[in-house]
């Protein structure tokens, strides 16, 4: 019920009673086209866009390249992600300079948006990729201690914050602020506005005064990737009144499709340049629009998941590992190791959510990777002697005992790793003959937790 | 006498059902503007129900973001009650409408939007949700409120994450004169409601309304940190805590419902408090909410102001809603009698 369909699983049905007939009818193509209508919808892509969108797309299957191709499903699927993947428009995530500093930047947003967190983000980016030195300015004089939580960001980031208290006009505070930039050589001045409502006349107003007084280079509207139908109202009306140069879409680690991506991008036509991943403040990342489109349609990330990957295992360790399972010389040692690198490529159960259809999958449906068994599997091969993990033959009951009693385990578990292990290192022989008479490079193996 | 009508009756019985009327009518101007004004626009231009006018009908509730399940289910029942009655006519849907809104969100059950709140001793009441809906805010609120009512309240700081979270919290502690327990930045949340719970029951106070962090429920880990921190309170007052309240940001999509659900699954989340209804989002997936869930929401955010959160009703809601296409309705059948 709950878990929303994505495009492909949707399309299934239609695609089943095409199949018999071996021709697709325009008929066959308005029935796809409501299925592509409803994955949109339910991605929270707003109606309007919607019908625009899938006006577009159907013109485009009842031409040949549906109709004529051999799947017309995958074809549908091609062409809704093409045509998405344009519509976000290209990557960009540059931040525009000025031509003389400092370079202002307004943050601008409904409440709870995530203006702050992403402000200090913003500031962290800066300084780590562009070498640039910013300061940021607390101007929400509005909400309970929300200088004191942009305080609390620069000191963790070690950066200079310019304050004038709650009682100070955030037109004023703008203003100092700049001139503070100017004396102490400061290149950029990240201006946090509070959260305000779109409709607020009064507010709205003094973002119009923050701008006219303080020229920015940018202003970008930070957004909720939550947010549902009303996404439209909100950009077009923050776009309107203050001209916006783009949008930094926040909270994406969360399971929303974020078709509100979709929305703010066809009324304002301005770009999606940064995208919130974490509550950490090194988690503001490039926007990727063909991922964003994967996503709404609910076809998982594998490129983010190969990015993962490729950063965190180290390439070297990896043919050591492939050659030690040809000669079978994995030891516990070897496993240790590579069940840190899996690890650190962040929580399990997210790893598993980004591959496509992993939430349909049987098994994988709802599967909680146990973090804390993997946590016992490490405590039961760290309580293991030098020689223990070198040669797990010479373990005996005796060693097991010991073992259980040191990891905090069950003489049954260290049992049913050391069978696991057997196992694994029986079916990496398995393997790695089979690819040796293919020739082909090989890969890392299952692990006994997965 | 129309459903409407009745509405309106029941609405303006006492001076405090009209206060509150008021408060909704006023808070749901940005909301209803862009609901009734579409609603009126397509009973305008129809003059008879047919497959079009269902479409249009769709779209609109989409736009308000109920679900789009709960959408099909509506306009199913729709269908079916115009075949029932015989009609074509668009009129009388506009009161099948509202009639069917009202029901969905007040349920045919007995669950009320009214707090489990004791008698005597001490009522612990939870705040979950994502990052950024409100809580600490609708805490704040909600703390002035049981003030007012004269009740000792206090408040447990358990966003320990967040950075200036304390702080913020403490603002509202000094705002309504109520004290507030908490422990440095980062400590451990569990650790913090222990305290609270403590000090709450050695102080005597009627109310304790308890802080978390907000987090993304797909967070397993800080799922399982959500419900060590009510196993916690639990410990210490076995049928505590009385509530536990889910905040949902108005403008929250489609998601919102998954929310509800993996919240509910962790925390046995008893209501909704849907804040930011002052804006122009409708919030339409709490219906979503109530129809698949049997949440009810029993809160809500009409405005910035310490009284704007009100208790929710269904009924003074859909008078909201509809207010304007109503009395501009019924203005129309007065003149046509008047004639």
């Amino acid at each position: 019920m709950m878990a929303f369909e994505g495009l492909a699983e949707r399309l299934q049905g239609t695609m089943q009673k095409i199949r018999g007939k071996g021709k697709v009818s325009e008929s066959d193509v308005k029935e796809m086209m409501r299925e592509v209508r409803l994955a949109l919808l339910e991605a929270d892509v707003n109606f309007k866009v919607v019908k625009e969108f899938v006006k577009k797309v159907s013109e485009r299957s009842v031409g040949q390249e549906v109709m004529k191709s051999l799947t017309p499903g995958q074809q549908v699927i091609k062409v809704v992600k093409e045509e998405l993947t344009e519509l976000m428009g290209g990557e960009e995530s540059r931040i525009s300079t000025a031509k003389r500093p400092p370079t202002v930047i307004m943050m601008i947003g409904l409440q709870g948006a995530g203006k702050t967190t992403t402000t200090g983000k913003l500031a962290n980016l800066l300084r780590k990729k562009y070498n640039r030195k910013p300061l940021l300015v607390a101007a929400d004089i509005y909400r309970p201690a929300a200088i004191k939580q942009l305080e609390t960001l620069g000191k963790q980031l070690d950066m200079p914050v310019f304050s004038l208290g709650d009682q100070v006009s955030p037109v004023e505070i703008a203003k100092q602020a700049i001139q503070k930039a100017k004396d102490d050589h400061l290149d950029y001045v990240l201006i946090d506005t509070a959260g305000r409502l779109h409709i607020d006349e009064g507010l709205m107003d003094e973002l119009k005064q923050i701008k006219d007084l303080s020229s920015p280079e940018e202003i970008f509207l930070v957004v909720d990737s939550m947010t549902g139908q009303d996404a439209v109202n909100v950009a077009e009306s923050f776009n309107e009144q203050l001209g916006i140069t783009g949008v930094v879409l926040t909270k994406l680690d969360g399971d929303t499709r974020g078709g509100a991506a979709l929305s703010i991008r066809a009324v304002t036509g301005k770009p999606i340049k940064f995208v919130g991943m974490g509550e950490k403040l090194d988690a503001l990342e490039q926007f990727h629009p063909e991922r964003m489109a994967s996503r709404i349609l609910g076809m998982g990330d594998v490129l983010s998941l190969i990015e993962k990957a490729q950063t965190n295992v180290d390439e070297t360790k990896a043919k050591e590992l492939e050659q030690k399972m040809r000669t079978m010389s994995f030891t516990f040692d070897d496993f240790l190791e590579q069940l840190g690198q899996v690890r650190s490529m962040g929580p399990l159960d997210e790893i598993l959510k980004m591959l496509p259809g992993a939430n349909k999958m049987k098994g994988l449906n709802n599967v909680q990777v146990d973090e804390k068994q993997i946590g016992r599997v490490e405590a039961i091969i760290r309580s293991m002697t030098k020689n223990e993990k070198q040669q797990p033959e010479i373990i005996n009951s005796g060693r097991r005992k010991r073992i259980a009693r040191g990891s905090g385990t069950s003489i049954q578990e260290v049992n049913r790793l050391l069978k696991q292990f057997e196992d694994m290192k029986k079916m990496m022989k398995q393997m790695s003959s089979m690819q040796q008479k293919g020739k082909k490079k090989g890969g890392m193996p299952k692990l006994p937790f997965m | 006498m129309s459903f409407f009508k009745k509405l309106k009756e029941k609405l303006s019985g006492s001076q405090e059902q009209e206060q509150t009327t008021e408060k909704y009518t006023e808070g749901l101007k940005k909301t209803r503007s862009g609901f009734s004004e579409k609603m009126n626009n397509l009973f305008a231009r129809y003059r008879k129900i047919d497959e079009d006018f269902f479409e249009e009908l769709e779209e609109i509730l989409i736009g308000a973001d109920v679900g789009f399940d709960t959408v099909v289910e509506l306009i199913d029942e729709l269908k079916l009650e115009v075949k029932r009655q015989n009609t074509n006519e668009p009129e009388a849907l506009r009161e099948i409408i509202t009639e069917k809104f009202v029901g969905i969100y007040a349920g045919d059950d007995e669950m009320s939007s009214e707090l489990n709140i004791q008698e005597t001793g001490l009522t612990v009441i939870l705040f979950v949700g994502v990052n950024g809906v409100g809580k600490t805010t609708t805490i704040g609120k909600l703390a002035h409120q049981f003030k007012t009512e004269g009740k000792k309240v206090m408040l447990a700081a358990g966003d320990t994450f967040r950075a200036g979270a304390i702080e913020q919290l403490e603002v509202w502690g000094e705002r309504t004169g109520v004290d507030v327990i908490k422990q440095a930045e980062g400590s451990d949340p569990a650790a913090v409601m222990y305290d609270a719970v403590r000090a709450a029951k050695s102080r005597g106070a009627d109310i304790l309304l308890c802080d978390t962090a907000g987090r993304l429920q797909n967070k397993v880990n800080l799922m399982n940190e959500l419900q060590k921190v009510k196993r916690v309170i639990e410990r210490e007052i076995p049928e505590a805590p009385h509530e536990v309240l889910l905040v949902v940001d108005a403008t929250t999509g489609q998601n919102a419902l998954i929310q509800a659900k993996t919240f509910k699954e962790a925390t046995a989340v008893s209501g909704i408090v849907l804040t930011k209804l002052d804006g122009t989002a409708k919030g339409g997936i709490v219906l979503a909410i109530r129809k698949e869930l049997g949440v009810p929401v029993k809160f809500v955010g009409l405005g910035e102001k310490m009284d704007d959160l009100q208790p929710f009703d269904a009924e003074k809601y859909a008078y909201g809603l509809f207010a304007q296409a109503f009395e501009q309705k019924e203005s129309e059948s007065e003149d046509e009698t008047a004639e």
